[in-house]
């Protein structure tokens, strides 16, 4: 029987309340106990001394890129840079060459990721057949293929009456609606988020508003039709607080934030570099404040990163034909620690919370816990070790990040993946 | 050595420089033997990836009357068409070792993405809606034809400001001076946050308003081409935002009009105030080369100081 002892580390289970020291037992892939002072049986020991312990972090919004575009990103590298961030399960957005529209595409991603990815991979199939908004596309035979969320991410869908028909039917099928919410007449053309800094540097604005009406849109849509419903990658203070109303009438509708939005406003795009260009943007310091206060407050549900993978080639460029979104699997961790915990907004247990208990509640996941039985994946992190990020060193096949360079305070230290240690920092 | 990328960045003493130089090789321009030779054995390359009659002319009479040798090269006919990218066009270019790029592009920070890459000085002629500097730096110089100095003057620019490169660097100019500066045009085309880019500014949608007792009237071209849908149909646009003779009484009695080139006679001004005795238009197109003149002298000149990088 394989087994693994992680010992001696602060285990943080948000799911059943549990903050202590303690050892952690996987047994054949299933944590089998928590105690103080297991016995490791003649298995393998990890020594997780000054370590938090962590049910397997989950990131619910990232694109791996492959079928189709390899060149930028592909299943077994994706998830080679998950684990190195901490991820011990990613979600994969349906953007592909073909587009995931269709059991066979799901079927296709399951398998290599079977064979090549390191960390678990749940695939998010399209809303629309192509994404192209108009048919909807197999949703029951792509969930039966092992969908876990539909999305139309970076295509959303446009049109009001079909975006209320796939509502039904995911009702249906019991699957969440996640938009990436964007009325494309509104944003379009847009290079950076609308204000001070766009008009300055003479780029085209993407207005908040662009991004509010959506969500308005589909919350009224949400409330209608009854399905769950969450917003990908919030960034705007109206949106957050129509997030919080919805909330408060007891919808099922959720919400991720990613860490540059929190990290990052639009403040930091002095230079024309398109490291710094994603969607929706890097918004005002008065939207940075309101993601923070939805994090801390508990509107936000997730932290998600968006890891969104462009070679070199694609990104030196003019800004305005740069495509759109940076990676973001190694950083989020990091980023989180910094700007949320050390400034003493949140606690660890939120921290941990939102790697895992929040996006596995979303999507329904039996994943994010530790409790006796679950499924063995466990995050090993550190929070005070100081270290900084090399992109070139990056697990990912791209370098698109604004934070190659940054200092952090506390970051990953191990990942493992039913009860297989997948990544582990060098030198410790 | 730094090149030139915008006002932005520059201190009110190194425009000062600049203008005080151009306003040296002013009468240079109407002598009969017009040629220097203090860039001799230089070499300029113009490198327009928007069409350009006057500017890039006018770069390449500057750079010859220094006595420096100048290429024009424009977009259509070069490796752009062939698929090149832009920053492989640039290195390719810098390795035939000009002294400076001077380039205008489509695409806002196209020259602040490759001054990052390049070690070559670029001067900037325009980026897509953000900067043209040495637009900025000639009005100027037309501007103190006229007035002794920048401060207090009040400066009308009318049309539309939210595509306008121009307006941009002029704003930044005249803002280091002290200058009251009023930007007007139809709501769609006055992005309201330009009134924090830079201290003086004040916006109006009544054309009538921002011309009151103005010193200075800026008048822009309407550019359809970076528009996605055009606000205002043509006589609509005239009718609201078009300069006329009448409007001239409500400026000062001996205000400037002040246009960038190309003009629309009948667009955003009347013919008659084209031809108008105030209008400088013509002076502005003359005092393009000297001010050119003077920024390729400080960034190529064997006593170049360039720009401070900032």
């Amino acid at each position: 029987m394989a087994s693994l002892l992680i010992k001696n580390g602060r285990v943080v289970d948000p799911a059943t309340g549990f903050d202590g020291p303690a050892d952690v037992l996987i047994e054949d892939g299933r944590v089998a106990a928590i105690e103080r002072q297991l016995d490791g049986k003649g298995g393998e020991i990890l020594d997780a001394s000054g370590l938090v312990v962590a049910p397997g972090f989950i990131d619910m919004h990232v694109h791996l890129r492959e079928p189709g575009i390899e060149h930028s990103e592909t299943i077994e590298t994706g998830a080679r840079a998950a684990a190195a961030g901490g991820f011990t399960s990613i979600c994969c957005m349906p953007n592909t060459l073909p587009v995931n529209d269709n059991a066979t595409v799901t079927s296709y991603i399951i398998e290599r990721a079977r064979q090549q990815a390191v960390v678990n991979v749940f695939p998010i199939g399209a809303i629309t057949k192509n994404s192209a908004g108009e048919e909807l596309a197999a949703f029951g035979s792509m969930k039966n293929a092992g969908i876990v969320a539909l999305s139309d991410d970076g295509r959303p869908v446009m049109n009001a009456r079909v975006m209320r028909r796939a509502m039904q039917l995911a009702k249906s099928f019991d699957l969440p609606v996640i938009d990436h919410c964007e009325d494309l007449n509104l944003s379009a053309g847009g290079e950076m988020h609308e204000g001070v800094p766009s008009t300055r540097l003479g780029l085209r604005g993407i207005p908040a508003s662009s991004e509010d009406v959506m969500v308005a849109r589909d919350i009224l849509l949400a409330e209608n039709t009854g399905v769950r419903f969450h917003v990908a990658h919030i960034s705007s203070r109206h949106s957050l607080h129509m997030v919080q109303f919805a909330k408060k009438r007891g919808l099922s509708v959720t919400c991720e934030a990613t860490p540059h939005h929190f990290a990052l406003s639009d403040a930091a795009i002095t230079s024309y570099d398109s490291s710094y260009k994603m969607k929706p943007p890097l918004r005002s310091a008065c939207d940075v404040a309101a993601v923070l206060e939805g994090i801390v407050s508990g509107t936000v549900d997730a932290i998600a990163t968006d890891h969104a993978p462009h070679p070199g080639s694609e990104k030196m460029q003019e800004f305005e034909k740069c495509p759109f979104g940076i990676i973001g699997l190694e950083t989020a961790l990091g980023l989180t620690l910094e700007k949320l915990y050390h400034t003493g907004k949140i606690s660890l247990v939120r921290v941990v919370e939102l790697f895992t208990t929040g996006p596995a509640r979303i999507l329904h996941l039996d994943r994010g816990t530790l409790a006796a039985g679950a499924v063995g994946d466990v995050t090993l992190f550190d929070i005070e070790r100081s270290w900084t990020y090399d992109v070139n060193r990056s697990f990912s096949k791209s370098k698109n990040t604004p934070f190659d360079g940054w200092q952090f305070r506390g970051g990953p230290a191990a990942t493992i993946v039913q009860g297989k240690v997948v990544w582990q920092l060098e030198n410790r | 050595m730094a090149g030139l990328l915008g006002i932005e960045e520059l201190t009110r003493a190194e425009v000062e420089a600049i203008l005080h130089r151009a306003r040296y090789f002013q009468p240079l321009q109407s002598q009969a033997f017009k040629k220097l030779d203090t860039l001799r054995g230089k070499m300029i390359v113009n490198l327009f990836f928007e069409a350009s009659t006057r500017t890039r002319t006018s770069f390449e009479i500057a750079a010859k009357r220094l006595g420096a040798d100048a290429v024009s090269i424009t977009a259509s006919g070069s490796s752009v068409s062939k698929g090149e990218s832009l920053v492989d066009t640039l290195n390719t270019l810098a390795a035939m070792r000009p002294d400076a790029i001077v380039m205008r592009h489509s695409a806002s920070g196209a020259p602040h993405f490759l001054a990052r890459h390049l070690a070559i000085p670029i001067v900037n002629a325009g980026d897509g809606t953000h900067e043209h500097p040495t637009q900025a730096l000639l009005d100027a110089l037309t501007i103190l034809d006229h007035r002794p100095a920048l401060e207090g003057l009040r400066v009308a620019i009318i049309g539309d400001i939210a595509h306008s490169r121009v307006a941009r660097s002029n704003v930044h100019l005249l803002s280091k001076f002290g200058v009251d500066i009023v930007l007007c045009g139809p709501a769609t085309l006055l992005p309201p946050e330009l009134t924090q880019i830079a201290p003086g500014v004040t916006l109006a949608t009544d054309i009538r308003e921002a011309i009151r007792e103005a010193d200075v009237i800026m008048m822009l071209r309407v550019q359809l081409e970076r528009m996605h849908d055009p606000p205002l149909s043509a006589g609509e646009y005239f009718q609201f935002y078009g300069l006329r003779l009448e409007h001239m009484a409500l400026a000062k009695p001996d205000a400037i009009v002040m246009h960038p080139g190309p003009i629309n006679r009948g667009r955003e001004l009347s013919s008659e105030v084209a031809d108008f005795q105030r209008s400088v238009i013509l002076n502005q197109v003359e005092n393009g080369v000297a001010v050119r003149m003077a920024v390729l002298e400080r960034i190529v000149g064997e006593h170049a100081n360039g720009f401070a990088a900032h």
